[in-house]
């Protein structure tokens, strides 16, 4: 007999939590912690002494229009995340139901998805590219010419252009998650409705949709931060332009350390960002409590 | 039953619908696929077919000049470390949490959890000069690094798995006289490979697209990856859309193959993991 099994308990929680938890506390609290400290001074990433300057990013942030407004530019992204979770719920209902080709359907609509981001953005750049895009030229095949546009080129257009190609990639993953609870969801339940002369669209509204609402509340936070941090495909595809109008608050900040050295603002910003997805999360979850009152 | 069905024209609504939402999938990989086989002489008009489809041409100048080769095998190196770091860290982890009752629990699932919502670009304004610290920047250690740390997804998932593992199977090999390490490894780990299979193909995906990381912690050309090789191939060939096509059909396939023959383990992860977060 080795060592007693209470010892071995202890050497157990030290040895296997060990690693884990410095790697956890090195790379996402020590640099939340920091950030935090840093976001009141003006450090430029390179010298070894700090000012502090208490506040004035924050004021920064919030006064100047050229940091916070480009909020604005995020809310077609908003706008899509909603349209996809509405539509998402929509073809998670059709491959719900009894229909043929349900499975290839499935794998087609989330094959987005698992692409590479970065190609899949370039593989936009030439679905939207002015000249020789194939969304202007099937516009064109199609007759209409007078719908044909600067997709990635027109400062109005450029963020709903963007926001469609996430829509595009994500609207299958959204729809699995959805898929998940609806077959979650007991047939007998319906069976029930079905006998008390329920149809479809009651049983749709009645029945199926209060039970996704957590579901909904899920993907509606994953939407929400999600268009909060857009970052990748504006990064790519546009670098912010044109003329700054497809920047978002992230591709700000990570300019704002990394090209303008200004550490101390971009950590402030970095906070902000991140208080933004607590307070979407914590209003969420208040509201689910609500509904688990009621 | 049938003819009922077909007659019905809310079943009929649903197949357009799907049809239309396949076409938009489709479109920008078929109008890829078809420009990547065109040489330089053929028709730039997007939905023009190439001459042959037997044309590589443009796929043996990508290989040549966008470091094809060395993208994938950094992206490979870098995948198999963490994940069998990764996947460790992560079985440990949840071993202690699930059979091994201690003050404190809560809080550390409570410390993965809220790691979760922190969205990774932010913080690298600091992990930067951290990295830069610690002598790993412009290595494959850097995401190697920030890749390998077990995540609340795998430790929720995990801790689903063992709790349906029956206690007796522990108490059993106790009675063996087994020390825990070895439950852990010779009776645990093995009962979560459907768990792990699943978290591997995840990750690996993850990995595969990810860009800023490499992008941000490795700019030397030989460090190149999926994301940054292809990233740096376009800017340097503006509008050559038969040789970006080619690149963007390349950095595709594995992943797309990989879903396919494994969709089974990927939707289980997806639905798992969001029912649980």
């Amino acid at each position: 007999m080795g060592t007693s099994y209470a010892r071995q308990r202890t050497m157990i929680l030290i040895t296997f939590l060990f690693i884990p938890l410095v790697l956890l506390g090195l790379f996402t609290y020590y640099p939340a912690v920091r950030l935090l400290y840093l976001s009141f001074t003006s450090w430029d990433g390179i010298s070894d002494t700090v000012q502090f300057l208490g506040l004035d990013n924050y004021k920064e942030i919030f006064t100047n229009p050229d940091l916070f407004g480009v909020f604005l530019h995020q809310i077609p992204y908003v706008l899509g995340g909603i349209l996809q979770n509405i539509i998402a719920i929509l073809f998670a209902v059709i491959l719900n139901s009894k229909i043929k080709g349900r499975n290839l359907f499935r794998v087609l609509l989330f094959v987005p998805y698992i692409m590479n981001g970065v190609a899949v953005a370039f593989m936009f750049q030439y679905v939207f590219d002015t000249e020789n895009g194939s969304l202007n030229a099937l516009l064109g095949m199609l007759g209409l010419q007078s719908l044909q546009h600067s997709w990635l080129g027109d400062t109005s257009l450029v963020n709903f252009s963007l926001a469609s190609v996430s829509f595009w990639r994500y609207m299958g993953y959204t729809m699995i998650i959805y898929l998940g609870a609806l077959q979650s969801i007991p047939g007998d339940m319906y069976e029930a409705a079905t006998i008390d002369g329920a149809n479809r669209f009651q049983s749709l509204w009645h029945l199926t949709l209060p039970n996704l609402t957590q579901v909904i509340q899920l993907n509606m936070f994953l939407t929400l931060s999600g268009a909060l941090a857009v970052f990748d495909l504006p990064f790519v595809l546009t670098k912010g332009g044109p003329v700054g109008s497809s920047e978002t608050f992230l591709l700000k900040t990570t300019e704002t350390a990394f090209t303008f050295n200004n550490y101390g603002l971009a950590s402030a910003m970095s906070i902000v960002l991140l208080i933004f997805t607590i307070v979407i999360l914590v209003v969420q979850n208040m509201a689910i409590k609500r509904k688990g009152d009621a | 039953m049938t003819t009922k069905r077909i007659r019905d024209p809310i079943e009929w609504l649903k197949y357009i619908l799907l049809g239309i939402a396949s076409l938009v999938v489709l479109f920008p990989p078929y109008v890829v696929v078809l420009n990547a086989f065109k040489g330089p002489d053929e028709s730039s008009s997007p939905f023009a077919l190439p001459a042959s489809f037997l044309n590589v041409e443009n796929f043996r100048i990508v290989f040549d000049r966008a470091d094809i080769l060395q993208a994938f095998s950094n992206t490979f190196i870098v995948i198999a470390v963490s994940l069998v770091g990764n996947i460790v860290f992560g079985t440990m982890v949840s071993y202690a949490l699930a059979r091994i009752s201690f003050k404190g629990k809560r809080l550390i699932l409570g410390l993965f959890l809220f790691a979760s919502i922190i969205p990774t670009i932010t913080t690298q304004v600091v992990i930067f000069s951290l990295i830069q610290s610690l002598g790993v920047f412009n290595t494959l250690f850097a995401p190697i690094l920030l890749f390998i740390g077990a995540d609340v997804l795998q430790i929720t998932i995990y801790l689903q798995f063992i709790r349906n593992i029956p206690e007796e199977l522990d108490e059993s090999a106790m009675i063996d006289g087994a020390s825990l390490f070895r439950i852990y490894a010779s009776i645990i780990f093995p009962l979560l490979s459907p768990a792990t299979v699943t978290l591997v193909i995840l990750k690996t995906i993850n990995i595969y697209n990810e860009l800023y990381i490499p992008f941000l912690y490795m700019p030397k050309q030989k460090l190149v990856m999926v994301s940054t090789s292809i990233m740096r191939f376009a800017s340097n060939n503006q509008a050559q859309w038969s040789y970006i096509c080619a690149t963007i059909l390349i950095i595709m396939v594995p992943t797309v193959l990989l879903y396919l023959f494994l969709q089974r383990y990927i939707f289980a992860g997806v639905t798992n993991g969001a029912v649980k977060g």
